[in-house]
């Protein structure tokens, strides 16, 4: 075990998957030498050399339509996008290439290897191009999965995992945690399983379900609640796509009570989705409306930013709403 | 490289605005149209049984598309593309390549696809998408696939499969394989981001790749001359550090003899090529298209007079490779064999349903269970309801 932060453990997934693996690739932009903006590559090229781990001409719908030829041909590559926000150029390879590869063949061919990492997530007074929370975007396209870790021990076993997976990953990692957020990781090589939530603490009387960066604010909150006397089932989705409804149902038929929070906008967020998929398979169980505490339906904005984020504040006055409903 | 701008650095000191107009790419011809070499043209290598088969296999995919277009007029497929006029630009570049090499196409490339042995029922298969199609239905007509010959399955975006096919490259030249990849596309889609993408990455990363591009005159009904203003294709290769070589893509021995020295230049020098073939669509864009309301019958009529069989079987005649009779025969054999292969894959079964909800992922996932499920038994309320 050793204390890392997220980003280390990021970037000791990717040397783990390299060493063990020949046919793992890293590039991207200012992916090489330098090791990446946030330095998550760093060192790689120098391990695994320039063929394995280089940058790319700037050109996102070329990373990934590159990403889904040498996947294709059976190597494992994982691209990374700068920013999520800079992933919308590479959104058709993304979501008409490497979502259908598999199925429009027949599965005779696959893009299986292919993993796309890219930092999202506001907090860091990014404004609207490098705060962006675009998950919900690929949640919608059948043949991708979609996952999003809370902190370094999950990033680490969520990024391995999707690497060895044989299916298409987009590895959306909270770049707001990515020096914040430090844990003992285990150094060896380890999966945590995809599709899989993770009941963070176990509560009786709501559930609040979250995941990446706004877990941290969703622990506080629980935090909060918990000192006004309510207990609160937390709950990180880890995987938004094929995401555990087993575990979040099973969890509200328990509490009667479900607080869904995300960073990116209301409408049209994932947040809807878990809604109407607990509300069919709870109906009878459910004691108050299932909460919904998100980014408002605005670009993301600069000098507001700390009103904006749907931090343990508004957590909290909601897990209060629901709870006196 | 000695400058961090990594451009040439010669000062002048008065404007000189290039215009690129310097630049003049020839079109590299080998035969007239009486199907004679050109005085100073040198023959490509090849032996009798090659050269017949690329024959051949231009005349299939001309009989297969006028069989298969009649077919969809009668309402029996639902859709299709023939690749009229432009058979030998596929055939020829497909038959200088060996089997291993990738080859990624458009949606117009059918002949390149049956040189390589995609039989008739397979062809028939995805057409009527019954449940023998490798494809299992899933695609619409003409948008083939076959792992075993190498050959990547079609998909309607436009020049998606340009970046794909320097990764397969990259792939191929990491894993050092003497094979390279194939890419077409039409002069419409290289306006597409992905072509500039896949391009520009090719060359940076040093990946053996012949980017094929059929310039047949119209995107649909947008003519060239309103897809671009510079001088084709095949002049943006330069600009990519590229290179690039204009062929008259009617003339079967050119496009044949660019493409194996394409291939051979990049398996001792891995590093892109581009290929430009100069032709024209003469058949309509699709089965959903009528040309009449954008181009003239007298520009057709033209271009009808440079059909590239007509030419390349004049000049298997003067080799005395090809008499008439035998030509004829191999015609009317080749329609029965079209015609026979149709009506049985019209017979066969439609996929299974359970096939609906397999390889979206590499194994079913537990909602697409629920929701196969829900649609066999729709009285159990909702659609994700466990059976």
């Amino acid at each position: 075990m050793k204390q890392m932060n997220l980003l280390q453990a990021v970037n000791q997934a990717l040397t783990l998957a390299m060493e063990r693996d020949a046919s793992v690739l890293c590039f991207g932009e200012d992916v090489g030498h330098f090791g990446g903006v946030f330095r998550a590559t760093s060192g790689l090229q120098d391990k695994y050399g320039e063929d394995r781990c280089f940058n790319t001409p700037l050109t996102e719908q070329g990373i990934v339509g590159f990403a889904n030829g040498l996947a294709a041909k059976g190597l494992k590559p994982v691209a990374e996008i700068q920013f999520a926000d800079y992933i919308f150029p590479a959104f058709d390879q993304l979501v008409n290439e490497t979502a259908k590869f598999r199925y429009r063949s027949g599965n005779q061919f696959n893009v299986g290897g292919l993993v796309v990492r890219t930092p999202y997530g506001g907090g860091i007074a990014g404004g609207h191009y490098h705060s962006q929370s675009p998950e919900a975007y690929f949640v919608h396209t059948p043949g991708l999965r979609v996952v999003v870790p809370r902190g370094p021990v999950q990033a680490k076993g969520l990024l391995l995992a999707a690497i060895a997976c044989p299916d298409p990953v987009i590895f959306f990692e909270p770049k707001r945690l990515y020096r914040a957020a430090v844990a003992e990781v285990d150094e060896g090589y380890y999966q945590l399983p995809l599709d899989k939530a993770e009941v963070v603490r176990e509560g009786s009387d709501i559930t609040l379900l979250a995941w990446g960066a706004q877990m941290d604010y969703l622990l506080k909150a629980a935090d909060l609640a918990d000192n006004a006397g309510i207990s609160c089932e937390v709950i990180d989705l880890q995987s938004l796509l094929p995401w555990d409804e087993d575990t979040v149902v099973e969890s509200v038929l328990k509490t009667g009570r479900l607080l869904i929070s995300h960073e990116a906008p209301l409408t049209g967020g994932f947040g809807a989705e878990i809604a109407a998929t607990v509300q069919e398979r709870c109906f009878l169980y459910l004691e108050s409306p299932i909460a919904r505490v998100c980014g408002l339906d605005t670009p993301f904005p600069l000098a507001l930013e700390k009103r904006y984020m749907p931090d343990q504040h508004r957590i909290f006055d909601a897990i209060n709403a629901t709870m006196n409903f | 490289m000695t400058n961090p701008n990594n451009a040439t650095i010669t000062l002048v000191h008065r404007i000189r605005f290039v215009d690129g107009h310097g630049l003049t790419i020839p079109t590299f011809r080998l035969l007239k149209d009486d199907g004679h070499f050109y005085a100073d043209a040198i023959a490509p290598e090849l032996d009798k049984e090659q050269a017949l088969a690329m024959y051949h296999s231009m005349v299939a995919t001309r009989l297969l598309d006028e069989r298969m277009l009649a077919a969809q007029r009668q309402g029996r497929i639902s859709f299709y593309l023939q690749s009229l006029g432009e058979e030998a630009q596929a055939v020829a570049s497909a038959a200088a390549l060996a089997p291993e090499d990738m080859i990624l196409a458009q949606y117009r490339e059918q002949g390149a696809l049956l040189h390589r042995g995609f039989t008739l029922a397979q062809f028939m298969s995805q057409l009527f998408s019954n449940e023998d199609d490798l494809g299992k239905g899933r695609q619409m007509p003409v948008h083939y696939g076959c792992r075993e010959l190498n050959f990547m399955t079609i998909s309607s975006p436009l020049a998606t499969q340009i970046p794909q096919a320097t990764g397969v490259a990259y792939g191929q030249r990491l894993a050092g394989e003497s094979a390279i990849t194939l890419c077409y596309f039409g002069e419409g889609a290289a306006s597409e981001g992905d072509f500039h993408a896949g391009l520009n990455m090719a060359a940076v990363l040093k990946t053996p790749v012949i980017f094929f591009c059929r310039n047949n005159g119209y995107a649909i009904s947008t003519p060239a001359s309103e897809q671009f203003v510079g001088d084709g294709i095949a002049s943006r290769a330069v600009g990519y550090g590229i290179r690039t070589l204009r062929v008259d893509g009617a003339d079967t021995l050119a496009v044949f003899e660019a493409t194996r020295q394409a291939r051979q230049l990049m398996l001792d020098d891995p590093q892109p090529m581009l290929i430009e073939a100069m032709s024209y669509r003469l058949g309509a864009h699709s089965s959903s298209d009528d040309p009449s309301g954008y181009r003239s019958q007298a520009e057709e009529e033209r271009w009808r007079k440079r059909d590239p069989i007509g030419r390349y079987r004049l000049w298997l005649q003067h080799q005395g490779w090809l008499n008439e009779d035998d030509d004829r025969r191999h015609r009317d054999e080749l329609r029965r064999q079209i015609l026979e292969a149709m009506k049985q894959a019209e017979q066969r079964a439609k996929p299974a349903l359970e096939s609906l909800v397999e390889d979206v992922y590499a194994a079913v996932p537990r909602h697409l269970e629920r929701q196969l499920a829900g649609l066999k038994h729709p009285s159990s309320g909702r659609q994700g309801e466990d059976a």
